[in-house]
């Protein structure tokens, strides 16, 4: 099968086309540097224009003995590379001071010295495309693999050990007989003529309207569709292309896959307490059976602004500001009970931490709610509170 | 009496002067013949090295750049320590065939084409490395600036941006030379192949060049100008490779050294893989008299330059944390000498500095064994600069809490072991498949290549100034 292929390659490229009789060019041979140059010499100064040297490297001095002009290509890498730098900064101007602003560090939206190495980066970048590119193709005329030279004993020597010279048939001077003279005179150690390529007649219509041209393009165009909407639609979507989506965390109402019981929180060690979290020896049980503790926060401006803020959040919407039992709630839930009657009044603080604890009747327990020091600082706050919604005659000034 | 007194005496370049002919079939026989039982057995274990780092890679894809060593403090490790160092190699085929030129330095045209070959592999190397740094490689494209639906564009303003347009500049400029070297010599190689669909391959390769005097004047420009834009560009590529490090403030990275620094131990290291490899391909492709142990020495030369101003830009990065009184800096520099990576830090400074003054001896300059065994030295060297200019300054961090060791996982050298592999695969296949040597250019510098002076008498101000044996006589 290779065997096969590689048969079909040595019969359509090592097989010599057949030539036709017409001249494309008369070359000729040389063997040494000097001898090149005194032949361009030579035919340039016999007043020859359509000929050409072939050596298989750059000989000095030809350029000279060719007449030929100054290459301008070097212009076209200085406006390239002009381009280049105009372009890189009118690009990064734009970007970043018009289109979309964006603060970076508290500079400038576009300044240019951090622009400097993108714009010098882009100003060799198009500068070199644009000078290989203009090589190839505009000066050198390249590529041009249909070029009659191809494929001759001529092209064999000139790309490896000789130096070769030919006049094309349709230079204005040129005259067979004259032209041979010539490199005879110069030295040369073989002469040869070029023949034009024979086309086959029934090969040379348009190949860009070929049945078989035109079905592999569609087919590169069916299957370039095919491939972009599976990666576009199907492979990047697949894992690992999953865009972050599957990540190893636990969202609520998700069970955590890296503990064996899918719990995310872990529960204590039993028989340990969370600092902050001492359970409450009077839980549940009634008023009548508690031992009452001193309230063990001072009593500062800090401790009661505390206690005002909290009372004013969890209590005073059933209670009121004042305590009063005037219940925002407008008999959505059962008003809370006044906090200045002669029971609460006389209540010893533990007691009423009791109730914000557990709860009473209605009253649901506040524990969650208000920590331990937040309850003790909203007692101080109801003291305030029924001090001076009961203020006796003592309390007045001047009195 | 006349006495002749030679004064710029040039060495030959090529040995045993040779005819164009056999210059052809030395150059262009790994090409036409099955390969050797040497390079089947160097290529089973490049491309075993690349297996093993494409699993790793891999699995990395899978499983993300958890699998790495990398995590704080030290946040950056093997992988930007890889890229650096493989970007570094790459400009010495740079320097070789740009700055060299344009210094017409004709002793590089035996090692030209390999060091371009060898500077394009490096950058495909040291190009994977951040790519696939920033762990989901498949969304790369984000660094470039387009229109997106973000309505997004990039920050111009930072280091890492402009890194990602001086390496694929880099790549892009280096390529197009490369091939535009190759062009006379795939059409070469396409006059004289004996196999169909070689012909076939050197022919659109080769553009149908055929060697016109015509096409050689822009050519040669076109090849000037190219190598006066490459030498500025490969050194702002790793001037902008050290702006990563020396724009931050990390105590050890925020020094306005870097880029000289980073400059000369780039083309420190790249001249060392370039001599380590070129030792290897001139025995195995028996090139010795095109790659001659003079060119060999010129490049010891240029390590011992090289190394010494590496070893200079050590020195002064202690001075200068001394001479700043910035304590923190003091710090970074004494801990990076003396704290847990002293090992890592003398390894550094004994291959790159030691060592490479062994060539101040003309005899073991020009001794190929002695070389070879430092140029391994020298890229082991440097590959410890960049782990321990990346690694100890990052595992102190400005907390003392946060302190901690960096260790790599097997992942990681498993990917550093793959990047070697796919350089030395790339390399080999180079080496089969393509003129290792420019057959053009190596031609143009034989002697009698170019015509002699007094036979010319054209200007040539558009061409290469000579710059043969000049023999002045004097008559008394």
């Amino acid at each position: 099968m290779i065997g096969k292929i590689l048969k079909k390659f040595d019969d359509k490229f090592l097989t010599p086309e057949p030539r036709s009789d017409k001249t494309f060019a008369v070359s000729a041979l040389f063997d040494t540097p000097d001898q090149i140059i005194h032949a361009a010499e030579g035919v340039s100064g016999a007043g020859y224009k359509k000929f050409d040297v072939l050596t298989p490297y750059a000989v000095h001095g030809l350029d000279g003995a060719m007449k030929m002009r100054e290459t301008k290509i070097g212009w076209v890498g200085l406006f390239a590379g002009m381009s280049g730098t105009s372009l890189a900064f009118l690009m990064m101007w734009w970007m970043v001071g018009v289109n979309y602003k964006n603060v970076f560090g508290g500079k400038p939206f576009f300044n240019i010295p951090p622009s400097i190495p993108i714009a010098f980066e882009l100003t060799v970048l198009i500068a070199s495309l644009t000078l290989v590119g203009a090589l190839i193709a505009i000066f050198n005329k390249l590529p041009a693999n249909a070029n009659p030279l191809m494929d001759t004993e001529f092209m064999k020597h000139v790309t490896s050990d000789k130096f070769g010279v030919y006049i094309e048939a349709s230079d204005p001077k040129y005259k067979y007989e004259e032209v041979r003279a010539l490199f005879t005179s110069l030295g040369a150690s073989n002469i040869s003529d070029i023949n034009y390529v024979q086309f086959d007649e029934g090969k040379t219509k348009n190949p860009l309207t070929d049945m078989r041209f035109m079905g592999t393009v569609a087919g590169i165009g069916v299957m370039t569709i095919i491939a972009s909407y599976f990666v576009l639609n199907v492979l990047l979507f697949l894992p690992p292309f999953s865009w972050m989506h599957h990540q190893p965390k636990v969202l609520p109402q998700s069970t955590s896959e890296f503990f064996k019981d899918g719990r995310s929180m872990r529960n204590p060690v039993e028989g340990t307490v969370a600092r902050g979290f001492m359970p409450y020896e009077f839980k549940g049980m009634p008023d009548s059976l508690i031992t009452s503790a001193p309230n063990p926060l001072p009593v500062t401006k800090e401790t009661l602004e505390l206690g005002k803020r909290k009372f004013d959040t969890y209590c005073s919407p059933c209670h009121g500001y004042f305590g009063k039992g005037d219940s925002r709630l407008r008999g959505q839930f059962p008003p809370g009970l006044t906090l200045h009657s002669e029971k609460v009044r006389n209540w010893k603080d533990g007691n009423i931490y009791h109730v914000i604890t557990n709860g009473q009747n209605s009253m649901p327990s506040y524990e969650r709610q208000v920590s331990r020091d937040e309850r003790w600082a909203i007692i101080h706050y109801i003291r305030v509170l029924q001090r001076s919604q009961n203020a006796p005659d003592s309390d007045v000034e001047g009195k | 009496m006349s006495l002749d007194a030679t004064f710029t005496r040039e060495i030959p370049l090529v040995e045993a002067k040779s005819s164009f002919k056999e210059i052809d079939e030395v150059i262009a026989k790994p090409t036409e013949q099955k390969p050797t039982i040497k390079w089947y057995l160097a290529i089973g274990a490049s491309s075993s090295l690349l297996l093993t780092g494409a699993v790793c890679l891999g699995l990395t894809f899978w499983f993300g750049i958890g699998l790495w060593g990398n995590n704080q403090p030290v946040g950056w490790a093997f992988d930007i320590i890889n890229f650096v160092f493989w970007i570094g190699i790459g400009h010495a085929g740079t320097l070789i065939s740009a700055i060299l030129f344009l210094f017409r330095q004709k002793w590089r045209t035996g090692i030209a084409r390999f060091a371009e070959a060898m500077t394009i592999f490096a950058v495909m190397t040291a190009g994977l490395f951040p790519a696939i740094h920033t762990g989901r490689p498949w969304l790369d494209g984000y660094l470039f600036p387009y229109p997106n639906q973000h309505h997004l564009w990039i920050n111009f303003t930072s280091p890492l941006v402009w890194d990602v347009f001086a390496v694929s500049t880099y790549f892009t400029v280096s390529f197009v030379f490369w091939y535009i070297g190759l062009i006379p010599d795939f059409a070469t190689l396409r006059d004289r192949t004996t196999s169909g669909i070689k012909k076939a391959i050197y022919t659109v390769l080769s553009l149908g060049w055929r060697g016109s005097n015509r096409h050689w004047q822009h050519y040669e420009r076109v090849y000037l100008i190219l190598a006066g834009l490459s030498t500025p560009l490969v050194l702002s590529v790793h001037t902008i490779v050290s702006f990563d490090f020396a724009v931050s403030v990390i105590p050890g990275w925020h020094t306005t050294i870097f880029p000289p620094y980073f400059v000369a131990g780039a083309i420190f290291s790249g001249f060392g893989m370039v001599s380590t490899v070129l030792i290897i391909v001139r025995k195995v492709f028996d090139m010795e008299h095109i790659i001659t142990v003079n060119t060999m020495e010129r490049m010891n030369k240029i390590l011992l330059a090289t190394g010494t101003m590496v070893g200079y830009a050590y020195a002064m990065e202690f001075f200068i944390a001394w001479y700043s009184g910035n304590p923190i800096e003091q710090f970074t520099f004494i801990n990076r000498a003396f704290g847990p990576y002293a090992w890592a830090y003398w390894i550094m400074i004994s291959c790159n500095v030691l060592f490479p003054q062994l060539f101040w001896f003309k005899k073991i300059r020009r001794n190929i064994a002695i070389t070879f065994v430092i140029v391994i030295l020298v890229n082991v060297g440097m590959w410890f600069e960049r782990f321990v200019i990346i690694v100890t300054s990052l595992h102190r961090d400005y907390l003392p809490s946060s302190w901690a060791m960096y260790y790599p996982t097997m992942y990681d050298i498993g990917i550093l072991a793959g990047s070697f592999g796919l350089f030395f695969t790339l390399i080999l296949l180079f080496a089969k498949t393509l003129p290792v040597v420019s057959m053009a250019e190596v031609k143009a510098v034989t002697e009698g290549a170019q015509p002699r002076h007094n036979h010319n008498h054209t200007e040539e101000k558009d061409k290469q100034p000579e710059f043969q044996t000049v023999v002045v006589k004097t008559k008394h």
